[in-house]
């Protein structure tokens, strides 16, 4: 960031110096940097209270935390993780990127644009100190999973689920502003010249992303307020006693849900669609039936929510529904694999660290893929629902899909963020510890999972053992792995033993963005280009 | 990169303290609400976080209607406001849906299920097997833990009058804005006074509606699944009725300032939209809440 401090400029108005800047933002990137900061902290953060799980994990029996912890510690890594992990490092990215990709000043709304920013360490810190009172010994944190399924968290919950509450509508009131001021800013401020099928995918996807979570987060927002009135006010929407029913807590919640787990995946697949060509040196392959994959996959992604919920009790007809839908979303899924192995088949490739993970993006986001076609099988999920192979899946989208999509993107465009490049041999290392490490860690989840063993329990049968202690050693590489990539970026930012970057940076990269100067000056574009 | 030719091109707000006074007010809000229900009494803290969220709206919104006086906003500002209150409508339409399907839900799934029906005879049976399936539901199935309200608000009373009062806010709005667009402003004042009175009309009527329901009915919102949907579906409504009535009053001392011009005045629009959406949803309530 402190490149950008540099970066000389003659605007009509002086550059904000000192805590003032980060404070009053109304810059992108300024504000693109918080987040990404934000989400990096994060990480590290939920990525010890897994590693804590992890250690308990290792052996049979109680070694390190009581069940009590544990519960705690699965909820607050789910909730750090989906709310200030991957939609934070998203949104950061889609602030620095999006205005560079489509040639404006800035996003549209500027101001806002610092709320949404804002709202979230103040909406963590609600969570998380309910996380300090617990280890003092004040109370417990929440301790329902980070799904918090009534009546686990309405009758049964602790007295800190309603900060756990409040900070959930923080945190959609900042979600809900961020999506609209991207919608704003691409619907608005996009160069003379660039129509919608000329957007870059990366816009494309964020594009349908904010409606996702314009749609979504209220319903969020309502839900946990049911829960805040049957805790406090009396009223019974989830008690069968009063005429609700619990279950209608896991359809509002998973009406939710689902478009949350494609708004987690869907700006990666942005990501790659932008690296994939760069480093093919090839145009993408079937740009339209890209852009009609990510919209199908939105519109699927709110019929298919109860596929969650098989196990709760619905009539058969609704299962097959449900079924069968989620079954199609490998229909656009596969088109957009199939374009990206298609970009690459004949170009010229070379594999520097973006290119890395985005490769390793495709292979193990589709193992994630296909897991969960398996998962959509009614009869089938029956056996595995709540099993670590439900854990084994949705990491491999979210880690070696989402998050990885995120780390590929921080090496693809932080040269262009901070004019410097990044420490290739470090990046490599960084790749292929992390890429071995998390299928150490992941993988035998499957076996331990189809095996039968159930997820969110601090103890086992002995029988999984010598499985998880496999998955605990490769947790423990990953996580200290991720300390590879803090002091690449650090040493980036200080670019004293770094080559300096150049406008395009590299050499297949086509777009708006690298026709800047690299770093980026602090107002991205003070006249508007033109697209041809 | 010289901007200063280019300031008609982008409109850049200079830093802003607003954002941060916002964050604050609302930490502040939640903490206050949170500790006020857990003592079981309002304390300090929820009220000095109203206060700082009024100071909020008035900083900011005053902040901006300077920017905009000072003819700082161009075509493009204009236009990303309007897509960002439509979307933010929008959002609010998506939380009234949660409520809705709640009820729909209940009303269709959950209740009947308890009743026995689809393959829940052995539910019925064995959780509450006096529990009747009917919509409203008058007797809960643990009727000790949730009593049930003796009767409901049938939809021809208040409810009906409240229907026609905010559908006849509605065209005095359109009136007022008619009124707006043609220079004419004494009726301008006059309609969007009419339309303050009818909203502030309307939650009397909605006040006296709930002191009704919680005295003389024992329809409260403990009293089981239709009290729960009733008062939160209309309590949400009628919150939105107070902001709408408020924006409404700030609409018209902008108007006998003589803010608007006829060919601009987005805040009036947003406002107008604001109290359409409002109407719409009240609609949604009379129908499904009172009416069937």
């Amino acid at each position: 960031m402190s490149a950008v401090i540099e970066e000389h400029h003659d605007d009509h108005d002086h550059k904000p110096t000192g805590i003032g800047r980060w404070l009053f933002s109304t810059n992108h990137k300024d504000i693109g940097t918080m987040y990404l900061w934000f989400s990096f902290t994060m990480l590290f953060i939920g990525g010890s209270l897994a590693l804590v799980i992890r250690a308990e994990l290792f052996q049979p029996g109680l070694q390190f935390v009581d069940p009590e912890l544990f519960n705690q510690l699965t909820t607050l890594h789910g909730l750090i993780m989906v709310f200030g992990v991957i939609m934070p490092g998203f949104v950061g990215l889609a602030n620095w990127m999006i205005p560079l990709m489509i040639g404006a000043p800035d996003m549209a709304l500027p101001r806002m644009n610092n709320w949404s920013f804002w709202l979230l360490p103040a909406a963590f810190g609600l969570l998380l100190s309910s996380l300090v009172m617990s280890l003092m010994g004040m109370g417990s944190a929440p301790n329902f999973g980070w799904t918090f399924y009534a009546p686990l968290s309405t009758t049964y919950g602790p007295a800190s689920t309603d900060y756990f509450i409040f900070s959930v509508h923080l945190m959609g009131i900042s979600s809900i502003m961020g999506a609209i001021n991207i919608i704003a800013t691409i619907i608005n401020m996009r160069a003379p010249g660039m129509t919608y099928m000329k957007m870059p995918i990366f816009v494309w996807t964020w594009f349908i992303t904010a409606y996702l979570l314009i749609a979504v987060m209220p319903i969020l927002a309502g839900v946990v307020t049911m829960m805040l009135t049957d805790r406090n006010f009396g009223t019974s929407f989830f008690s069968a006693a009063g005429g609700g029913d619990p279950v209608l807590f896991q359809h509002l919640f998973w009406f939710f849900g689902h478009p949350e787990v494609y708004i987690m995946i869907l700006p990666s697949f942005g990501i790659i669609s932008q690296i994939i060509p760069t480093f093919s040196r090839k145009k993408i392959f079937g740009y339209s039936s890209m852009v009609y994959a990510t919209s199908s996959i939105a519109f699927l992604s709110f019929i298919v929510w109860a596929h969650h919920m098989f196990t709760t009790g619905m009539p058969v007809a609704t299962e097959l529904f449900f079924m069968y839908a989620t079954m199609l979303i490998a229909v656009p899924t596969g088109v957009k694999v199939f374009n990206w192995v298609s970009t690459m088949w004949q170009g010229s490739l070379t594999f520097e660290t973006p290119m890395l993970f985005a490769i390793a993006f495709i292979f193990l986001f589709t193992i994630g893929g296909f897991t969960g076609l398996m998962l959509s099988i009614v009869p089938a999920d029956f056996q595995y629902h709540d099993t670590y192979f439900v854990v084994a899946h949705f990491h491999y989208v979210l880690v070696t899909g989402a998050l990885f999509g995120i780390f590929a993107a921080i090496y693809y465009w932080i040269p262009k963020w901070t004019g410097n490049m990044y420490d290739e041999n470090l990046g490599k290392w960084h790749f292929w510890v992390s890429t071995i490490s998390v299928n150490v860690l992941f993988f035998p989840m499957h076996f331990v999972g189809l095996a039968g063993m159930p997820r969110r329990i601090p103890d086992y049968n002995m029988q999984f053992t010598e499985f998880n202690q496999i998955a605990s050693i490769g947790a423990f590489v990953f996580g200290f792995s991720q300390l590879i990539l803090l002091y690449n970026i650090i040493k980036t930012i200080r670019g004293k033993a770094t080559e300096k970057a150049t406008s395009q940076v590299w050499e297949g990269a086509e777009g708006l963005e690298w026709t800047l100067p690299s770093p980026a000056p602090f107002h991205s574009f003070t006249t508007p280009p033109t697209v041809k | 990169m010289s901007s200063s030719s280019n300031h008609d091109v982008y409109f850049i707000p200079e830093p802003s303290k607003w954002p941060i006074v916002g964050t604050i007010a609302l930490t502040t809000t939640v903490i206050g609400a949170v500790t006020s229900i857990h003592a079981s009494e309002i304390n300090l803290i929820l009220p000095i976080g109203f206060l700082m969220i009024a100071y909020l709206f008035f900083g900011w919104f005053g902040a901006v209607i300077k920017e905009s006086m000072a003819d700082s906003y161009n075509e493009q500002v204009d236009r990303s406001f309007r897509i960002g209150m439509l979307w933010f409508i929008f959002s609010e339409v998506m939380f009234f849906a949660a409520f809705f399907g709640a009820l729909f839900y209940a009303r269709t799934i959950a209740v009947q299920w308890l009743g026995g029906s689809s393959n829940n005879a052995m539910t019925h049976e064995l959780l509450w097997p006096a529990f009747d399936a009917v919509w409203p539901v008058l007797s809960n199935p643990d009727n000790l833990k949730f009593v049930p309200p003796k009767e409901i608000i049938p939809a021809s009373g208040l409810p009906a009058w409240n229907t026609a009062i905010l559908l006849a806010s509605s065209v005095t709005l359109t009136f007022a804005h008619h009124a707006l667009r043609a220079s004419h402003r004494k009726p301008l004042i006059l309609w969007l006074a009419v339309t303050v009175l009818l909203g502030i009309v309307f939650l009397i009527l909605q006040a006296e509606e709930y002191i009704h329901a919680y005295t003389d009915l024992g329809l409260t919102m403990g009293s089981g699944i239709y009290g729960s949907t009733f008062f939160l579906l209309t309590g949400f409504h009628g919150f939105h009725v107070t902001m709408g009535t408020t924006m409404l009053f700030i609409m018209l001392i902008r108007a006998i300032k003589g803010h608007f011009t006829p060919d601009k005045h987005f805040a009036f629009e947003a406002v107008a939209w604001y109290w359409h959406f409002v109407d719409v949803v009240w609609l949604g309530l009379f129908i499904f809440v009172y009416w069937l």
